[in-house]
């Protein structure tokens, strides 16, 4: 209660200060509220029962969405436990194929065990790492190419059928490539990582640079500015929240990139175990490493989305 | 007196896939230091054209544009030039909006800044120099705009429908401060309106333009007394309303003769 008065007061607050620093410069003043003080106790008198109405009704509509919010996460909550409760007694009372499908507190085990004797954060470090390499090189190598596009015009016309194919292609199917390019290893698995990131990100950036308000770049031209200008202080900027955003999306790319990499060549990594877990036939490996990943990479992407936020916080209160 | 802006001969050719177009033939125009013309007509008589190349952000297919007797070619620092919209960009505060010209041409120094900060001041923007753009109303922005073509000390300014968007009230106020602000700066000025009774307020000289091809059909002097006046003063001056209808006739005839009324705009 308490902190929804303070709430209200601040946002009036904010108002009373717009009006101070905005309109006594003449132009949209809306004097209407302080307007016409013909009884000033009449007027209070109704302003205060307004006030008491109105947050009365900010409560109301704070209890409802308190409400909404609170069965949403209830729902969410009862369908987890749900289906890990259905799987946990489907795996214990035989009713699936325990080897195929394992169950929760076997995992659970797993996962223990492998914490313990030291082997479960080596490969979850190993793909982490190369994940993060993966959709940060991936964003960087993707503008700098829709830079070079933009720079570029007669580049960016040559190179566009050519682009439209790479990105139509499936580009995990180019890993073998990788592999014998750059050997079995760390190389082989960065590169299949990018070649996943770096097509869309360049296309979906170059789109973004082509899309700034011819308006803007005509105001650098007119003060004498260069194209390194227009790019620095237009294009760059402007594009900014698409290239943050691609950041994000690039997570969830790099992840497909890493886990395939993993597949075809590695000696260690969540990829790694899934593929070995599925060799010796040992699903609770396939499944518990199935689920560190999920977990890594939910946090990955909230990271990735909490740096969005607070990048693009000023922007965004256009 | 020598003109400050010339134009002599000048013909421009838009050369696109559908063709080569004549946007504007045989303009000779000059204009002396401080003056402050506007150019009328109906669309596609190449006003805009006409400002793109004082701005040197065309160049003629023939004939020569002249600042001070010399080509223009490229834009440059004695041409300022204020859009339709103000194009403030959104990332900038208010005072680094006004500064980007001084940047981009390397004369972002503490003298530069502080006289961003009296133009600002002038201009009824002091305390808001900190605030981003999306704080300010429609006036206050093109307010900024004027600020920013300001700030790097042009001789001349271009004004491309400067008033066009914004609310009429504010637009009344707005063309009142840029008159005042440029003539006690002593800027020359070429103004792009489509508005006569703007035209008629703000400037000493109109001149109209006919289309297809764009070309300069005649020139009105406005009476010394408007000139002097503010432009709302000027609205309610006795000659006014006779000089806005010798240009809306002028206007009307140009427009009907030699023309079909169905042609398409070539804007």
């Amino acid at each position: 209660m308490g902190r929804e008065k303070g709430r209200m007061k601040s946002t009036k607050h904010s108002d009373g200060y717009d009006d101070q620093g905005i309109s006594r410069e003449g132009d949209d003043a809306d004097h209407s509220v302080h307007a016409s003080p013909s009884s000033k106790s009449d007027q209070a008198r109704l302003f205060t029962s307004n006030e008491d109405w109105m947050s009365a009704l900010y409560r109301r509509h704070l209890a409802r969405s308190r409400k909404t919010a609170w069965a949403v996460r209830s729902t969410q909550g009862l369908l987890l436990i749900l289906f890990f409760g259905l799987w946990e007694a489907a795996g214990r009372n035989r009713w699936i194929d325990v080897l195929l499908f394992s169950y929760p507190s076997k995992l659970l085990d797993q996962l223990w065990r492998t914490l313990l004797d030291g082997s479960l954060l080596p490969h979850t470090g190993v793909t982490v790492m190369e994940t993060a390499v993966g959709f940060v090189l991936g964003t960087l190598l993707g503008t700098a190419i829709a830079a070079l596009l933009w720079w570029f015009p007669f580049v960016s016309r040559v190179s566009d059928p050519y682009l439209v194919v790479l990105n139509s292609m499936p580009k995990v199917a180019l890993g073998p490539l990788f592999i014998v390019g750059f050997g079995p290893g760390l190389m082989a698995i960065v590169a299949t990582t990018l070649s996943v990131t770096v097509i869309i990100t360049t296309l979906s950036i170059y789109n973004r640079f082509r899309e700034v308000d011819a308006g803007y770049v005509k105001v650098v031209r007119l003060f004498g500015g260069t194209r390194w200008q227009t790019f620095r202080h237009v294009i760059l900027p402007d594009s900014f929240a698409t290239i943050v955003a691609t950041l994000k999306v690039n997570v969830g790319l790099a992840w497909v990139g890493v886990i395939v990499g993993e597949f075809l060549t590695s000696k260690s990594g969540l990829g790694y175990l899934i593929i070995y877990g599925f060799q010796v036939f040992n699903f609770t490996i396939v499944l518990s490493s199935l689920l560190v990943i999920a977990v890594v990479a939910t946090v990955m992407y909230q990271i990735v989305a909490a740096l969005e936020h607070r990048l693009t916080r000023r922007r965004r209160e256009r | 007196m020598k003109p400050l802006l010339e134009l002599r001969g000048v013909i421009h050719v838009y050369v696109g896939d559908q063709g080569a177009n004549l946007a504007v033939e045989g303009l000779d125009l000059s204009i002396s230091r401080g003056q402050f013309i506007s150019l009328v007509g109906p669309s596609g008589c190449g006003k805009t054209t006409v400002l793109s190349l004082l701005a040197g952000l065309l160049l003629p297919a023939k004939g020569e544009v002249l600042i001070d007797g010399e080509t223009i070619r490229r834009p440059s620092a004695k041409i300022g030039y204020m859009l339709q919209q103000d194009y403030l960009f959104p990332w900038r505060s208010i005072l680094d909006n006004a500064t980007i010209g001084l940047e981009l041409s390397g004369r972002k120094t503490a003298e530069g800044i502080a006289y961003v900060r009296s133009l600002l001041h002038e201009l009824g923007l002091g305390e808001a120099e900190s605030r981003m753009p999306y704080e300010l109303s429609g006036g206050m922005r093109q307010r900024v705009a004027l600020a920013r073509t300001l700030a790097t000390e042009p001789e001349v300014l271009l004004l491309d429908e400067p008033f066009s968007s914004l609310d009429l009230q504010i637009k009344l106020q707005l063309e009142d401060l840029v008159w005042k602000t440029l003539r006690s700066l002593g800027k020359t000025a070429v103004l792009v309106t489509h508005d006569l009774a703007e035209a008629a307020a703000m400037s000493d000289t109109v001149i109209v333009l006919a289309r297809n091809p764009g070309r300069i059909l005649t020139r009105f002097d406005m009476p010394e007394e408007m000139r002097a006046a503010l432009p709302t003063e000027a609205r309610r001056h006795p000659s006014f309303q006779h000089m806005y209808d010798l240009i809306w006739e002028k206007l009307e005839s140009g427009h009907g003769k030699g023309e079909g009324a169905d042609e398409i705009d070539k804007a």
